[in-house]
Protein backbone atom coordinates (compact mmCIF):
# COMPACT_ATOMS: atom_id res chain seq x y z
CA UNK A 1 0.00 0.00 0.00
CA UNK A 2 1.50 3.26 -1.17
CA UNK A 3 1.12 6.48 0.78
CA UNK A 4 -0.76 9.44 -0.55
CA UNK A 5 1.99 12.10 -0.63
CA UNK A 6 -0.56 14.91 -0.53
CA UNK A 7 -1.51 14.00 3.04
CA UNK A 8 1.76 12.34 3.92
CA UNK A 9 4.04 15.41 3.67
CA UNK A 10 2.75 17.00 6.88
CA UNK A 11 3.59 13.73 8.66
CA UNK A 12 7.11 13.83 7.26
CA UNK A 13 7.48 17.41 8.46
CA UNK A 14 6.16 16.47 11.88
CA UNK A 15 8.51 13.46 12.06
CA UNK A 16 11.48 15.60 11.05
CA UNK A 17 10.52 17.96 13.87
CA UNK A 18 10.44 15.03 16.30
CA UNK A 19 13.83 13.82 15.12
CA UNK A 20 15.28 17.31 15.50
CA UNK A 21 13.77 17.60 18.98
CA UNK A 22 15.29 14.29 19.99
CA UNK A 23 18.70 15.17 18.56
CA UNK A 24 18.86 18.67 19.99
CA UNK A 25 17.52 17.69 23.42
CA UNK A 26 19.82 14.68 23.73
CA UNK A 27 22.77 16.69 22.46
CA UNK A 28 22.23 19.29 25.17
CA UNK A 29 21.66 16.76 27.96
CA UNK A 30 24.46 14.40 26.95
CA UNK A 31 26.88 17.28 26.46
CA UNK A 32 26.22 18.49 29.98
CA UNK A 33 26.33 15.05 31.60
CA UNK A 34 29.14 13.75 29.37
CA UNK A 35 31.30 16.82 29.94
CA UNK A 36 30.94 16.48 33.69
CA UNK A 37 31.84 12.78 33.53
CA UNK A 38 34.70 13.44 31.09
CA UNK A 39 36.15 16.23 33.21
CA UNK A 40 35.90 14.05 36.29
CA UNK A 41 37.60 11.19 34.47
CA UNK A 42 40.42 13.49 33.42
CA UNK A 43 40.82 15.23 36.76
CA UNK A 44 40.84 12.03 38.81
CA UNK A 45 43.28 10.07 36.65
CA UNK A 46 46.80 9.35 37.90
CA UNK A 47 48.71 12.60 38.25
CA UNK A 48 45.51 14.57 37.58
CA UNK A 49 44.54 17.81 39.27
CA UNK A 50 42.12 15.98 41.57
CA UNK A 51 43.69 12.53 41.51
CA UNK A 52 41.35 9.96 43.01
CA UNK A 53 41.99 6.34 42.25
CA UNK A 54 38.60 4.94 43.19
CA UNK A 55 36.47 7.51 41.39
CA UNK A 56 38.58 6.95 38.28
CA UNK A 57 38.26 3.17 38.48
CA UNK A 58 34.49 3.24 39.01
CA UNK A 59 33.85 5.73 36.20
CA UNK A 60 36.01 3.81 33.76
CA UNK A 61 34.33 0.56 34.69
CA UNK A 62 30.89 2.12 34.18
CA UNK A 63 31.79 3.48 30.79
CA UNK A 64 33.42 0.28 29.67
CA UNK A 65 30.31 -1.68 30.63
CA UNK A 66 27.75 0.62 29.01
CA UNK A 67 29.57 1.63 25.82
CA UNK A 68 29.99 -1.74 24.10
CA UNK A 69 26.25 -2.53 24.48
CA UNK A 70 24.58 -2.08 21.07
CA UNK A 71 22.14 0.82 21.30
CA UNK A 72 19.07 -1.27 20.34
CA UNK A 73 19.73 -3.59 23.25
CA UNK A 74 20.44 -0.77 25.67
CA UNK A 75 17.21 0.88 24.57
CA UNK A 76 15.20 -2.22 25.42
CA UNK A 77 17.15 -2.96 28.60
CA UNK A 78 16.54 0.55 29.87
CA UNK A 79 12.76 0.40 29.30
CA UNK A 80 11.80 -0.28 32.92
CA UNK A 81 14.01 2.62 34.04
CA UNK A 82 12.62 4.81 31.26
CA UNK A 83 9.08 4.07 32.44
CA UNK A 84 9.96 5.06 36.00
CA UNK A 85 11.71 8.26 34.98
CA UNK A 86 9.60 9.50 32.05
CA UNK A 87 6.32 7.71 32.86
CA UNK A 88 6.03 6.01 29.46
CA UNK A 89 8.20 4.13 26.98
CA UNK A 90 6.45 5.44 23.88
CA UNK A 91 7.02 8.74 22.16
CA UNK A 92 9.71 11.32 21.66
CA UNK A 93 10.13 12.20 25.34
CA UNK A 94 10.58 8.54 26.21
CA UNK A 95 13.26 8.17 23.52
CA UNK A 96 15.26 11.12 24.82
CA UNK A 97 16.08 9.34 28.10
CA UNK A 98 17.89 6.23 26.76
CA UNK A 99 19.59 8.21 23.99
CA UNK A 100 20.92 10.67 26.57
CA UNK A 101 22.29 7.82 28.69
CA UNK A 102 24.04 6.15 25.76
CA UNK A 103 25.36 9.41 24.32
CA UNK A 104 26.61 10.77 27.66
CA UNK A 105 29.16 7.99 27.91
CA UNK A 106 30.29 8.59 24.35
CA UNK A 107 30.63 12.32 25.06
CA UNK A 108 32.53 11.51 28.28
CA UNK A 109 35.20 9.64 26.31
CA UNK A 110 35.33 12.33 23.63
CA UNK A 111 35.81 15.00 26.29
CA UNK A 112 38.43 12.93 28.12
CA UNK A 113 40.40 12.28 24.92
CA UNK A 114 40.43 15.95 24.02
CA UNK A 115 41.56 16.92 27.51
CA UNK A 116 44.39 14.40 27.40
CA UNK A 117 45.71 16.08 24.27
CA UNK A 118 46.09 19.42 26.07
CA UNK A 119 49.77 20.16 26.75
CA UNK A 120 50.28 19.22 30.43
CA UNK A 121 52.75 22.10 30.67
CA UNK A 122 49.90 24.58 30.25
CA UNK A 123 47.99 23.02 33.13
CA UNK A 124 51.15 23.08 35.21
CA UNK A 125 51.69 26.74 34.37
CA UNK A 126 48.21 27.51 35.69
CA UNK A 127 48.93 25.55 38.85
CA UNK A 128 52.18 27.43 39.32
CA UNK A 129 50.22 30.69 39.05
CA UNK A 130 48.01 29.60 41.92
CA UNK A 131 44.95 28.30 40.07
CA UNK A 132 42.65 25.96 42.02
CA UNK A 133 41.46 22.72 40.41
CA UNK A 134 38.04 24.22 39.65
CA UNK A 135 39.65 27.33 38.17
CA UNK A 136 41.84 25.11 36.01
CA UNK A 137 38.79 23.26 34.72
CA UNK A 138 36.93 26.47 33.92
CA UNK A 139 39.75 28.66 32.65
CA UNK A 140 42.21 26.20 31.14
CA UNK A 141 40.77 22.77 30.35
CA UNK A 142 37.52 23.84 28.70
CA UNK A 143 38.81 26.80 26.66
CA UNK A 144 41.99 25.03 25.57
CA UNK A 145 40.10 21.92 24.41
CA UNK A 146 37.06 23.70 22.98
CA UNK A 147 37.99 23.58 19.27
CA UNK A 148 38.53 19.83 18.98
CA UNK A 149 35.73 19.30 21.49
CA UNK A 150 33.23 20.91 19.12
CA UNK A 151 34.41 18.57 16.37
CA UNK A 152 33.99 15.64 18.74
CA UNK A 153 30.48 16.77 19.62
CA UNK A 154 29.69 17.08 15.91
CA UNK A 155 30.70 13.46 15.54
CA UNK A 156 28.43 12.61 18.47
CA UNK A 157 25.56 14.56 16.86
CA UNK A 158 25.78 12.33 13.82
CA UNK A 159 25.49 9.27 16.09
CA UNK A 160 22.54 10.96 17.80
CA UNK A 161 20.71 11.16 14.48
CA UNK A 162 21.46 7.46 14.12
CA UNK A 163 20.32 6.71 17.71
CA UNK A 164 17.12 8.71 17.23
CA UNK A 165 16.26 6.71 14.12
CA UNK A 166 16.78 3.47 16.03
CA UNK A 167 14.71 4.74 18.95
CA UNK A 168 12.07 5.70 16.39
CA UNK A 169 11.69 2.12 15.27
CA UNK A 170 10.60 1.05 18.73
CA UNK A 171 8.05 3.78 19.27
CA UNK A 172 10.14 6.92 19.69
CA UNK A 173 8.51 8.69 16.77
CA UNK A 174 10.46 10.72 14.26
CA UNK A 175 11.84 9.76 10.87
CA UNK A 176 12.96 6.32 12.04
CA UNK A 177 9.41 5.49 13.02
CA UNK A 178 8.03 6.56 9.64
CA UNK A 179 10.68 4.71 7.70
CA UNK A 180 9.94 1.60 9.74
CA UNK A 181 6.14 1.63 9.63
CA UNK A 182 5.59 2.87 6.09
CA UNK A 183 8.78 2.00 4.32
CA UNK A 184 9.80 -1.29 5.82
CA UNK A 185 6.57 -2.88 6.95
CA UNK A 186 4.54 -1.69 3.92
CA UNK A 187 7.28 -1.96 1.33
CA UNK A 188 7.01 1.67 0.23
CA UNK A 189 10.44 2.50 -1.19
CA UNK A 190 9.57 6.13 -1.82
CA UNK A 191 9.11 6.73 1.93
CA UNK A 192 12.48 5.14 2.65
CA UNK A 193 14.14 7.30 0.00
CA UNK A 194 12.57 10.50 1.36
CA UNK A 195 13.54 9.77 4.98
CA UNK A 196 17.05 8.77 4.01
CA UNK A 197 17.49 11.97 2.02
CA UNK A 198 16.25 14.05 4.95
CA UNK A 199 18.60 12.20 7.34
CA UNK A 200 21.53 12.81 4.99
CA UNK A 201 20.70 16.50 4.82
CA UNK A 202 20.52 16.66 8.62
CA UNK A 203 23.91 14.96 8.96
CA UNK A 204 25.49 17.29 6.40
CA UNK A 205 24.02 20.29 8.15
CA UNK A 206 25.32 19.17 11.55
CA UNK A 207 28.77 18.47 10.13
CA UNK A 208 28.92 21.85 8.41
CA UNK A 209 27.83 23.67 11.56
CA UNK A 210 30.38 21.81 13.66
CA UNK A 211 33.22 22.42 11.23
CA UNK A 212 32.44 26.11 10.93
CA UNK A 213 32.18 26.57 14.67
CA UNK A 214 35.38 24.70 15.49
CA UNK A 215 37.42 26.47 12.83
CA UNK A 216 36.17 29.77 14.27
CA UNK A 217 37.39 28.69 17.70
CA UNK A 218 40.67 27.30 16.39
CA UNK A 219 41.20 30.40 14.21
CA UNK A 220 41.97 28.40 11.09
CA UNK B 1 65.42 33.75 50.40
CA UNK B 2 65.19 30.19 49.06
CA UNK B 3 66.75 27.52 51.21
CA UNK B 4 66.94 23.83 50.43
CA UNK B 5 67.54 21.86 53.59
CA UNK B 6 68.72 18.35 52.95
CA UNK B 7 66.00 17.85 50.36
CA UNK B 8 65.34 14.47 48.79
CA UNK B 9 62.69 13.68 46.19
CA UNK B 10 61.94 10.08 45.31
CA UNK B 11 59.44 9.05 42.64
CA UNK B 12 57.67 5.73 43.04
CA UNK B 13 57.15 4.20 39.66
CA UNK B 14 56.10 0.66 38.88
CA UNK B 15 58.29 -1.53 41.00
CA UNK B 16 61.13 0.91 41.50
CA UNK B 17 61.98 4.12 43.24
CA UNK B 18 63.79 6.87 41.34
CA UNK B 19 65.65 9.38 43.45
CA UNK B 20 65.57 12.50 41.32
CA UNK B 21 66.95 14.83 44.00
CA UNK B 22 69.17 13.57 46.80
CA UNK B 23 70.09 15.39 50.01
CA UNK B 24 70.40 18.81 48.43
CA UNK B 25 71.26 21.76 50.63
CA UNK B 26 71.53 25.15 48.95
CA UNK B 27 70.80 28.74 49.77
CA UNK B 28 69.72 31.31 47.23
CA UNK B 29 70.16 34.82 48.62
CA UNK B 30 67.83 37.73 47.87
CA UNK B 31 69.04 39.49 44.73
CA UNK B 32 70.90 36.47 43.34
CA UNK B 33 70.69 35.17 39.83
CA UNK B 34 71.39 31.63 40.85
CA UNK B 35 72.05 29.05 38.15
CA UNK B 36 71.81 25.31 38.49
CA UNK B 37 73.56 23.40 35.74
CA UNK B 38 73.54 19.71 35.01
CA UNK B 39 73.22 17.19 32.22
CA UNK B 40 69.86 15.73 31.23
CA UNK B 41 68.27 13.70 34.01
CA UNK B 42 70.40 15.26 36.74
CA UNK B 43 67.25 16.32 38.60
CA UNK B 44 67.29 20.03 37.82
CA UNK B 45 63.63 20.36 36.87
CA UNK B 46 62.57 18.36 39.88
CA UNK B 47 64.64 20.59 42.16
CA UNK B 48 63.08 23.69 40.64
CA UNK B 49 59.55 22.33 40.96
CA UNK B 50 60.18 21.74 44.65
CA UNK B 51 60.45 25.51 45.08
CA UNK B 52 56.78 26.20 44.32
CA UNK B 53 55.72 22.78 45.54
CA UNK B 54 54.69 21.43 42.15
CA UNK B 55 56.59 18.49 43.67
CA UNK B 56 56.50 17.70 47.36
CA UNK B 57 59.84 16.86 48.97
CA UNK B 58 60.08 13.26 50.18
CA UNK B 59 62.53 14.35 52.86
CA UNK B 60 63.91 17.66 54.06
CA UNK B 61 62.30 21.00 53.39
CA UNK B 62 62.38 24.00 51.11
CA UNK B 63 62.09 27.32 52.86
CA UNK B 64 60.95 30.50 51.15
CA UNK B 65 61.71 33.50 53.34
CA UNK B 66 62.25 31.10 56.24
CA UNK B 67 58.86 29.44 55.84
CA UNK B 68 58.22 26.00 54.47
CA UNK B 69 55.51 25.88 51.81
CA UNK B 70 54.43 22.47 53.10
CA UNK B 71 53.12 24.20 56.24
CA UNK B 72 50.44 26.07 54.31
CA UNK B 73 46.92 24.90 53.55
CA UNK B 74 46.07 24.37 49.89
CA UNK B 75 44.43 27.77 49.70
CA UNK B 76 47.34 29.54 51.36
CA UNK B 77 49.73 27.67 49.07
CA UNK B 78 47.95 29.05 45.99
CA UNK B 79 48.34 32.50 47.51
CA UNK B 80 52.04 31.90 48.11
CA UNK B 81 52.57 30.70 44.56
CA UNK B 82 51.70 34.18 43.30
CA UNK B 83 54.92 35.29 44.93
CA UNK B 84 56.95 32.88 42.79
CA UNK B 85 56.80 33.48 39.03
CA UNK B 86 57.72 30.58 36.79
CA UNK B 87 58.78 30.38 33.14
CA UNK B 88 59.26 27.30 31.02
CA UNK B 89 61.30 25.88 28.16
CA UNK B 90 58.19 25.47 26.02
CA UNK B 91 56.64 28.73 27.22
CA UNK B 92 53.34 27.02 28.15
CA UNK B 93 51.18 29.89 26.94
CA UNK B 94 47.41 29.45 26.70
CA UNK B 95 46.64 28.95 23.00
CA UNK B 96 43.05 30.09 23.49
CA UNK B 97 44.11 33.46 24.89
CA UNK B 98 45.70 36.48 23.27
CA UNK B 99 49.02 37.81 24.50
CA UNK B 100 47.27 40.38 26.69
CA UNK B 101 44.86 37.74 28.06
CA UNK B 102 47.75 35.40 28.82
CA UNK B 103 49.42 38.09 30.87
CA UNK B 104 46.12 38.96 32.52
CA UNK B 105 45.50 35.36 33.57
CA UNK B 106 47.27 35.30 36.95
CA UNK B 107 45.64 38.65 37.78
CA UNK B 108 42.20 37.27 36.94
CA UNK B 109 42.92 34.35 39.27
CA UNK B 110 43.87 36.78 41.99
CA UNK B 111 40.57 38.61 41.51
CA UNK B 112 42.12 41.93 40.51
CA UNK B 113 39.70 44.53 39.14
CA UNK B 114 39.35 44.78 35.35
CA UNK B 115 40.67 48.33 35.02
CA UNK B 116 43.67 47.53 37.14
CA UNK B 117 44.40 44.40 35.08
CA UNK B 118 44.31 46.45 31.88
CA UNK B 119 46.74 48.96 33.32
CA UNK B 120 49.10 46.31 34.66
CA UNK B 121 49.07 44.33 31.40
CA UNK B 122 49.97 47.44 29.41
CA UNK B 123 52.82 48.16 31.78
CA UNK B 124 54.13 44.58 31.51
CA UNK B 125 53.85 44.60 27.72
CA UNK B 126 55.97 47.73 27.69
CA UNK B 127 58.49 46.17 30.06
CA UNK B 128 59.03 43.15 27.81
CA UNK B 129 58.80 45.22 24.62
CA UNK B 130 55.66 43.67 23.13
CA UNK B 131 53.13 46.50 23.27
CA UNK B 132 52.30 46.03 19.59
CA UNK B 133 51.48 42.34 20.03
CA UNK B 134 48.77 42.60 22.70
CA UNK B 135 45.99 41.22 20.49
CA UNK B 136 48.06 38.48 18.83
CA UNK B 137 47.65 34.81 19.63
CA UNK B 138 50.67 32.73 20.74
CA UNK B 139 50.93 30.87 17.41
CA UNK B 140 51.57 34.22 15.71
CA UNK B 141 54.71 34.85 17.78
CA UNK B 142 58.34 33.79 17.45
CA UNK B 143 59.95 31.72 20.20
CA UNK B 144 61.65 34.74 21.73
CA UNK B 145 58.40 36.71 21.74
CA UNK B 146 56.58 33.78 23.35
CA UNK B 147 59.16 33.69 26.13
CA UNK B 148 58.72 37.45 26.62
CA UNK B 149 55.01 36.82 27.10
CA UNK B 150 55.90 34.01 29.51
CA UNK B 151 58.07 36.40 31.49
CA UNK B 152 55.43 39.14 31.51
CA UNK B 153 52.84 36.62 32.71
CA UNK B 154 55.18 35.37 35.44
CA UNK B 155 55.74 38.96 36.60
CA UNK B 156 52.07 39.93 36.61
CA UNK B 157 51.49 39.26 40.29
CA UNK B 158 54.69 41.13 41.24
CA UNK B 159 56.51 38.11 42.62
CA UNK B 160 59.75 38.35 44.57
CA UNK B 161 61.15 35.19 43.03
CA UNK B 162 61.35 34.10 39.41
CA UNK B 163 62.15 30.46 38.65
CA UNK B 164 63.15 29.50 35.11
CA UNK B 165 63.12 25.96 33.76
CA UNK B 166 65.46 25.93 30.75
CA UNK B 167 63.94 29.22 29.64
CA UNK B 168 66.27 29.64 26.67
CA UNK B 169 66.83 26.03 25.62
CA UNK B 170 64.33 26.23 22.77
CA UNK B 171 65.78 29.47 21.39
CA UNK B 172 68.55 30.33 18.94
CA UNK B 173 71.74 31.99 20.27
CA UNK B 174 70.69 35.56 19.44
CA UNK B 175 67.26 35.21 20.96
CA UNK B 176 68.82 33.45 23.95
CA UNK B 177 71.00 36.48 24.54
CA UNK B 178 67.96 38.80 24.36
CA UNK B 179 65.96 36.73 26.81
CA UNK B 180 68.92 36.46 29.19
CA UNK B 181 69.25 40.23 29.07
CA UNK B 182 65.57 40.56 29.90
CA UNK B 183 65.96 38.19 32.86
CA UNK B 184 68.88 40.30 34.03
CA UNK B 185 66.72 43.40 33.73
CA UNK B 186 64.04 41.69 35.82
CA UNK B 187 66.67 41.04 38.46
CA UNK B 188 68.28 44.47 38.42
CA UNK B 189 65.32 46.77 37.85
CA UNK B 190 62.62 44.93 39.76
CA UNK B 191 64.88 43.40 42.40
CA UNK B 192 63.52 39.93 41.76
CA UNK B 193 65.60 36.94 42.88
CA UNK B 194 66.12 34.51 40.01
CA UNK B 195 66.70 30.78 40.22
CA UNK B 196 67.31 29.21 36.85
CA UNK B 197 68.27 25.80 35.57
CA UNK B 198 70.09 25.08 32.35
CA UNK B 199 72.44 22.67 30.66
CA UNK B 200 74.33 25.46 28.93
CA UNK B 201 77.38 26.98 30.56
CA UNK B 202 76.93 30.13 28.43
CA UNK B 203 73.71 30.91 30.25
CA UNK B 204 75.42 30.72 33.64
CA UNK B 205 78.36 32.72 32.34
CA UNK B 206 76.17 35.43 30.88
CA UNK B 207 73.97 36.38 33.83
CA UNK B 208 74.42 34.28 36.98
CA UNK B 209 76.38 35.35 40.02
CA UNK B 210 76.19 31.99 41.71
CA UNK B 211 76.07 28.47 40.38
CA UNK B 212 75.47 24.93 41.56
CA UNK B 213 76.39 21.88 39.51
CA UNK B 214 74.08 18.88 39.74
CA UNK B 215 74.72 15.27 38.92
CA UNK B 216 72.51 12.28 39.62
CA UNK B 217 70.30 14.25 41.96
CA UNK B 218 73.11 15.71 44.04
CA UNK B 219 74.76 19.10 44.09
CA UNK B 220 78.40 18.29 43.49
CA UNK B 221 79.81 21.79 43.46
CA UNK B 222 78.54 25.28 44.16
CA UNK B 223 79.84 28.79 44.68
CA UNK B 224 80.28 32.06 42.86
CA UNK B 225 80.36 31.72 39.10
CA UNK B 226 83.84 33.22 38.98
CA UNK B 227 85.38 30.78 41.46
CA UNK B 228 83.59 27.76 40.07
CA UNK B 229 84.44 28.66 36.53
CA UNK B 230 88.06 29.51 37.07
CA UNK B 231 88.81 26.73 39.49
CA UNK B 232 86.47 23.80 38.84
CA UNK B 233 86.89 20.91 41.25
CA UNK B 234 84.66 18.21 39.94
CA UNK B 235 85.08 16.33 36.68
CA UNK B 236 81.54 17.14 35.58
CA UNK B 237 82.08 20.84 36.19
CA UNK B 238 85.22 20.66 34.08
CA UNK B 239 83.26 18.99 31.33
CA UNK B 240 80.77 21.85 31.30
CA UNK B 241 83.51 24.39 31.13
CA UNK B 242 85.46 22.63 28.43
CA UNK B 243 82.25 22.41 26.44
CA UNK B 244 82.32 26.20 26.08
CA UNK B 245 86.04 26.75 25.87
CA UNK B 246 88.24 23.94 24.84
CA UNK B 247 91.23 23.54 27.06
CA UNK B 248 93.60 22.58 24.29
CA UNK B 249 93.68 22.80 20.53
CA UNK B 250 93.27 19.48 18.75
CA UNK B 251 96.12 16.96 18.70
CA UNK B 252 96.51 17.65 15.01
CA UNK B 253 97.40 21.28 15.65
CA UNK B 254 99.49 20.50 18.69
CA UNK B 255 101.79 18.29 16.63
CA UNK B 256 103.46 21.41 15.29
CA UNK B 257 104.75 22.20 18.75
CA UNK B 258 105.90 18.73 19.64
CA UNK B 259 109.50 19.89 20.08
CA UNK B 260 108.80 22.73 22.47
CA UNK B 261 107.48 23.02 26.00
CA UNK B 262 104.05 24.64 26.24
CA UNK B 263 102.75 26.54 29.22
CA UNK B 264 99.26 27.41 30.29
CA UNK B 265 98.91 30.87 31.81
CA UNK B 266 95.80 31.56 33.84
CA UNK B 267 94.93 35.18 34.55
CA UNK B 268 92.15 36.08 36.93
CA UNK B 269 90.51 39.37 37.71
CA UNK B 270 92.70 42.48 37.45
CA UNK B 271 95.74 40.43 36.50
CA UNK B 272 94.18 39.81 33.14
CA UNK B 273 94.42 43.47 32.29
CA UNK B 274 98.02 44.00 33.47
CA UNK B 275 100.69 43.79 30.75
CA UNK B 276 102.51 41.08 32.74
CA UNK B 277 103.46 38.83 29.91
CA UNK B 278 104.86 41.50 27.65
CA UNK B 279 106.76 43.14 30.52
CA UNK B 280 108.44 39.92 31.64
CA UNK B 281 109.36 38.73 28.18
CA UNK B 282 110.73 42.12 27.14
CA UNK B 283 112.77 42.42 30.29
CA UNK B 284 114.45 39.04 29.78
CA UNK B 285 114.58 39.22 26.00
CA UNK B 286 112.49 36.14 25.46
CA UNK B 287 110.01 35.74 22.58
CA UNK B 288 106.56 34.52 23.34
CA UNK B 289 104.25 32.64 21.03
CA UNK B 290 100.59 32.72 21.95
CA UNK B 291 99.23 29.49 20.59
CA UNK B 292 95.76 29.19 21.89
CA UNK B 293 93.46 30.62 24.49
CA UNK B 294 90.55 32.74 25.59
CA UNK B 295 90.03 35.88 27.57
CA UNK B 296 86.53 36.46 28.78
CA UNK B 297 84.43 38.40 31.19
CA UNK B 298 82.80 36.64 34.12
CA UNK B 299 80.78 38.61 36.62
CA UNK B 300 82.45 41.79 35.41
CA UNK B 301 85.92 40.33 35.95
CA UNK B 302 88.42 39.13 33.39
CA UNK B 303 89.42 35.55 33.10
CA UNK B 304 92.21 34.59 30.72
CA UNK B 305 93.53 31.19 29.79
CA UNK B 306 96.45 31.19 27.34
CA UNK B 307 98.69 28.49 25.98
CA UNK B 308 102.10 29.83 25.05
CA UNK B 309 105.60 28.74 24.16
CA UNK B 310 108.80 30.71 24.76
CA UNK B 311 111.80 31.10 22.53
CA UNK B 312 115.15 32.14 23.95
CA UNK B 313 117.88 31.02 26.30
CA UNK B 314 116.62 28.43 28.76
CA UNK B 315 117.87 30.41 31.74
CA UNK B 316 116.01 33.49 30.63
CA UNK B 317 112.85 31.54 30.02
CA UNK B 318 113.04 30.22 33.58
CA UNK B 319 113.41 33.77 34.82
CA UNK B 320 110.30 34.83 32.93
CA UNK B 321 108.37 31.91 34.33
CA UNK B 322 109.46 32.71 37.83
CA UNK B 323 108.35 36.28 37.44
CA UNK B 324 105.00 35.26 36.02
CA UNK B 325 104.39 32.71 38.77
CA UNK B 326 104.43 35.45 41.33
CA UNK B 327 101.37 37.05 39.78
CA UNK B 328 99.46 34.41 37.90
CA UNK B 329 99.02 30.68 37.61
CA UNK B 330 101.46 28.89 35.28
CA UNK B 331 101.18 25.21 34.38
CA UNK B 332 103.25 23.07 32.10
CA UNK B 333 101.19 21.53 29.33
CA UNK B 334 101.94 17.92 28.57
CA UNK B 335 101.56 17.05 24.92
CA UNK B 336 100.41 13.50 24.53
N1 LIG C 1 57.00 12.50 37.76
C1 LIG C 1 58.06 11.66 37.68
N2 LIG C 1 57.89 10.34 37.88
C2 LIG C 1 58.93 9.50 37.80
N3 LIG C 1 60.19 9.87 37.56
C3 LIG C 1 60.43 11.16 37.36
C4 LIG C 1 59.38 12.13 37.40
N4 LIG C 1 59.92 13.35 37.17
C5 LIG C 1 61.24 13.15 36.98
N5 LIG C 1 61.56 11.84 37.11
C6 LIG C 1 62.91 11.25 36.99
O1 LIG C 1 63.79 11.98 37.80
C7 LIG C 1 65.04 12.16 37.18
C8 LIG C 1 65.37 13.65 37.09
O2 LIG C 1 64.46 14.28 36.22
P1 LIG C 1 64.47 15.84 35.94
O3 LIG C 1 63.39 16.12 34.97
O4 LIG C 1 64.44 16.57 37.22
O5 LIG C 1 65.88 16.02 35.24
P2 LIG C 1 66.49 17.30 34.52
O6 LIG C 1 67.83 17.52 35.11
O7 LIG C 1 65.52 18.41 34.54
O8 LIG C 1 66.68 16.76 33.04
P3 LIG C 1 66.46 17.53 31.65
O9 LIG C 1 67.68 18.37 31.43
O10 LIG C 1 66.39 16.39 30.66
O11 LIG C 1 65.21 18.31 31.73
C9 LIG C 1 64.94 11.48 35.83
O12 LIG C 1 65.52 10.22 35.94
C10 LIG C 1 63.47 11.36 35.58
O13 LIG C 1 63.18 10.26 34.81
MG1 LIG D 1 64.35 19.44 32.98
Amino acid sequence: MKVDWQTFWPRIVEATGQTLTMVIATLIFSTIIGTIIGLTLFATRKGGILENRWVAIILNLGINIIRPIPFVILLVALMPLTRTVVGTTIGTAAAIFPITIAASFVVARVVENNLISIDPGVIEAAEAMGASPLQIIRTVLIPEALGPLVLGLTFVTVSLIDFSAVAGTVGGGGLGHIAMTHGYQRFDTSVIVVTVVILIILVQLAQWLGNTLSSKILRR
Amino acid sequence: MIEFRNVTKTFQTKGQAITAVEKVSLTVEAGDIFGIIGFSGAGKSTLLRLVNLLEKPTEGEVLINDKSLTDYTKKELRQQRRDIGMIFQNFNLFTSRTVAKNIAYPLELAGVAKAEIKHKVEELLRFVGLSDKAKHYPEQLSGGQKQRVGIARALATSPRILICDEATSALDPNTTADILQLIQKVNKELGITVLLITHEMQVIEAICNRVAVMEEGRVIESGTVFDTFTNPQHATTKRFISATEQDLPSAHLLEKWSGSQLYRLIFKGDKASDPLLSQATRKHQVDVNIIYGTVKELQQRFFGNLIVSFEGEEQKIQAVLQELRQAIEVKEVAIA
